[in-house]
């Protein structure tokens, strides 16, 4: 893996580490939020912490796609597979995501006839599509989440669809929108005050649309911004950059990912997304409450191929267990060891919160890559 | 009964029907003509409801295992479900530091499979065990209607003979103590995702199905029994899974190297493409030895020289840590927990 190699190196990352520790001011603390979960991922996968000074700390961020997913929108797809006998396909993570009545997709998956209704794990929502035209008998939904990255793929797909005028295929469109959730970090009206310094920006998502966007963090809130690739040496060298601006008392948006993002981004897969989805007026998200203009919805053009319209079927909102401090954790307030049932009640295995599920969820990243450093938690 | 009042079975466009479980005449007839066949040893020719065998050595202990094998795809690169089913047992019984002796077999099939393929998978599991020199000494056969079964299935019972003086138990490795690999991780688990999954890659990543009992041997005659503490075939769960076990077993720690980890390019770079980790990919032909730090050297030179341990590698140390955490230094200098396998290993979204 040459062209990987290079990312991880152990001789230059502690070059990297040497230069964040001499230019941060030992008189002041810094605290940086990676608001991927790509981010959170390769810090603790590759124990990026260890290399960096004590006063430089790094704070979880809402960029997780299965993390921010309401329990309503999981209860929206087990209902679709367990009273209107349809296939749901979505991504791995998803399946183990908790949902109302102690279920998730994966549990839910035991209770159906197989014949009909199932629940199946794809990589892509181009083999969703594939089923649904092998089995024309199936009814298919293909449950779509994620950030702006993976939003282009299901315009493709609903765009093939309709091409293809396939009757027994629909999404249920759950993609939302990075910027908006900046804002509801920076404006959230509980937040009992995380000091954030900076942010490191998302790398995927702004291959996509680009790093204009997240000039309003730089101009309107006085935040530096890096968009960092999520490479352990990519997030290493952002947080030098980050350190550097707030030294200088900078803000400004800084693009460490050269070599996949633009300003612009990618205007063709732009192009897409606008002909398929349009801005919901309002969308709910774990942790961080509705936030307007933060999610997209499928355009009416294409009616006929989401499942939301095609069903009937709307959202309820549902509360989230009363321990589970997954909406501090998201909102960067809390850090996972600071939850009650973390460890305990919440492991990978039983997952009460979301952040629990996925390894770029807070939660579950700390529980595997992490916890020997909280000398309280004893492995059962 | 003369030979030609029965028509020979079609091993070309035959199917596998519920007669050929049913216990008559049509199960003899695929015993004989396909199993006995292809295994082909008098205790097998004998066609009795078991085997019976010689007593182990004096001073020898017995050592049993079983296994069944429900592999999707049947046939994959490197190997089947057939030589699996022998190599995954014959492991079994080396990492106990037993020498395999016999196996039986038990075989439940899908009414419609092609004989074809069954027999090209008997085949297999005969080379494989005339190879490893483990007979398979008695068996059974059953048929279950179409939609009940994926196939073949495969279950396998073992018999070794533990010689005196060898204990490898998961409980006892020490502080102190050298974990050794014996070659590159998560090439088993990572070649049938990718024919699964159908993924195409540049190269073909084949599976690392291989028997262990003579590199066990050869690790026996290089160091002192009792300097081996633990052996161990990473299966299920791969190398991090086994490591916990071994951790939580014996009440220690582990400090693991990443960088000392043998992982093929191929697998490295379709675990990039998945976000998967191949330290959590299972492996069918490797060994994990903890071994007493001062015969680690000539264990790892004695893995080393054998066909099947040229890659062999010291990747760590056990500690003393009543947590029983599997700690890793990355390749990168931090470091990390090497934890327990949580389910499934699924592939990221983002
Ligand atoms: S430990 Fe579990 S319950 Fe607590 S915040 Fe994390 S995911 Fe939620």
């Amino acid at each position: 893996m040459k062209y990987v190699d290079e990312f991880r190196d152990g001789e230059l990352a502690r070059g990297l580490g040497e230069a964040i520790r001499r230019e941060a001011d030992p008189g002041r603390h810094y605290a940086f939020m990676e608001f991927c979960g790509g981010h959170t991922h390769a810090i603790s996968r590759y124990g990026v912490i260890d290399l960096l000074p004590k006063n430089v700390r790094m704070v979880h961020g809402p960029g997780c796609p299965v993390c921010v997913l309401p329990v309503g929108r999981i209860d929206m797809a087990i209902k679709l597979a367990m009273e209107r006998a349809v296939t749901i396909c979505t991504y791995g993570d998803c399946l183990r995501v908790p949902a109302s009545d102690g279920l998730s997709l994966l549990k839910a998956r035991a209770h159906l006839d197989k014949s009909r209704a199932d629940i199946r794990m794809v990589y892509s929502a181009a083999d969703a599509l594939a089923l649904a035209q092998r089995e024309p008998q199936r009814e298919v939904v293909f449950l779509a989440i994620g950030f702006e990255t993976t939003t282009p793929p299901t315009a493709l797909v609903l765009k093939q669809a309709q091409a293809l005028g396939l009757k027994n295929f629909s999404v249920l469109c759950n993609h939302v929108l990075t910027p908006a959730a900046i804002v509801a970090i920076l404006e959230h009206p509980e937040g009992s005050g995380v000091q954030l310094d900076g942010f490191v920006g998302p790398a995927h998502v702004s291959t996509v649309i680009g790093s204009r966007p997240y000039d309003f963090v730089a101009t309107q809130y006085n935040k530096p911004v890096v968009i960092a690739g999520f490479e352990p040496l990519d997030v290493m060298q952002s947080i030098l950059m980050l350190v550097r601006q707030v030294n200088d008392g900078r803000a400004a948006v800084e693009n460490e990912f050269t070599r996949a993002v633009t300003p612009d981004g990618n205007r063709k897969a732009q192009a897409l997304v606008a002909e398929v989805f349009e801005l919901r007026d309002s969308y709910e998200w774990r942790g961080l409450g509705s936030l307007p203009q933060s999610a997209l919805k499928i355009r009416a053009e294409f009616a006929a191929w989401d499942a939301e319209a095609r069903f009937g079927i709307g959202y309820t909102p549902v509360a989230d267990h009363k321990a589970c401090e997954c909406g501090t954790i998201l909102r960067g307030e809390k850090r996972p060891a600071d939850c009650k049932l973390f460890g305990t009640v919440c492991t990978p295995e039983t997952p009460m919160g979301s952040c629990m599920v996925s390894s770029e969820g807070a939660c579950a990243a700390h529980y595997n890559y992490g916890r020997f450093r909280d000398i309280a938690v004893v492995a059962a | 009964m003369k030979a030609n009042y029965t028509r020979p079975l079609d091993l070309k466009h035959g199917r596998v029907d519920m007669n050929h479980g049913a216990g008559g005449r049509a199960t003899a007839q695929l015993v004989s003509e396909l199993f006995a066949r292809a295994f082909d040893n008098p205790w097998l020719a004998q066609g009795d409801d078991g085997a019976v065998l010689p007593a182990p050595e004096p001073g020898e202990r017995l050592v049993m295992a079983t296994d069944g094998h429900v592999v999707s795809p049947l046939f994959f690169p490197g190997g089947d479900i057939g030589s699996l089913a022998v190599h995954g047992t014959v492991n079994d019984l080396a990492v106990m530091g037993a020498r395999p002796l016999y196996l039986s077999a038990s075989f439940i099939l899908e009414e419609g499979y092609p004989l074809a393929d069954l027999k090209r998978i008997v085949d297999a599991m005969a080379e494989a065990s005339r190879s490893v020199g483990v007979p398979v000494v008695t068996g059974d056969t059953k048929v279950v209607e179409q939609g009940k079964g994926d196939g073949v299935f495969i279950a396998t019972t073992g018999v070794g003979a533990l010689p005196p003086g060898r204990a490898p138990g998961g409980a006892s490795a020490r502080p102190g103590d050298v974990v050794l690999v014996s070659g590159s991780m998560g090439d088993h688990g990572m070649a049938i995702l990718a024919v699964r999954e159908a993924l195409a890659f540049d190269s073909e990543i084949r599976s690392d199905s291989a028997p262990l009992a003579c590199l066990v041997e050869t690790l026996y005659a290089a160091v002192p029994a009792d300097a081996i503490r633990v052996l161990r075939d990473p299966t299920r769960g791969g190398l991090a899974t086994t490591l916990n076990e071994i951790a939580r077993q014996s009440g220690a720690g582990m400090l693991i190297d990443e960088a000392a980890i043998p992982v093929h390019p191929q697998v490295e770079a379709a675990c990039e493409l998945l976000g998967l980790d191949p330290l959590y990919l299972a492996n069918e032909g490797k060994l994990i030895v903890v071994c007493a730090p001062e015969h680690a050297e000539a264990a790892l030179a004695a893995m080393r020289a054998h066909p099947r341990g040229r890659d062999a590698a010291r990747i760590g140390t056990v500690i003393a840590d009543d947590h029983h955490f599997v700690q890793l230094r990355t390749a990168l200098g931090g470091m990390r927990m090497l934890d327990w396998l949580s389910g499934e290993p699924l592939p990221r979204i983002c």
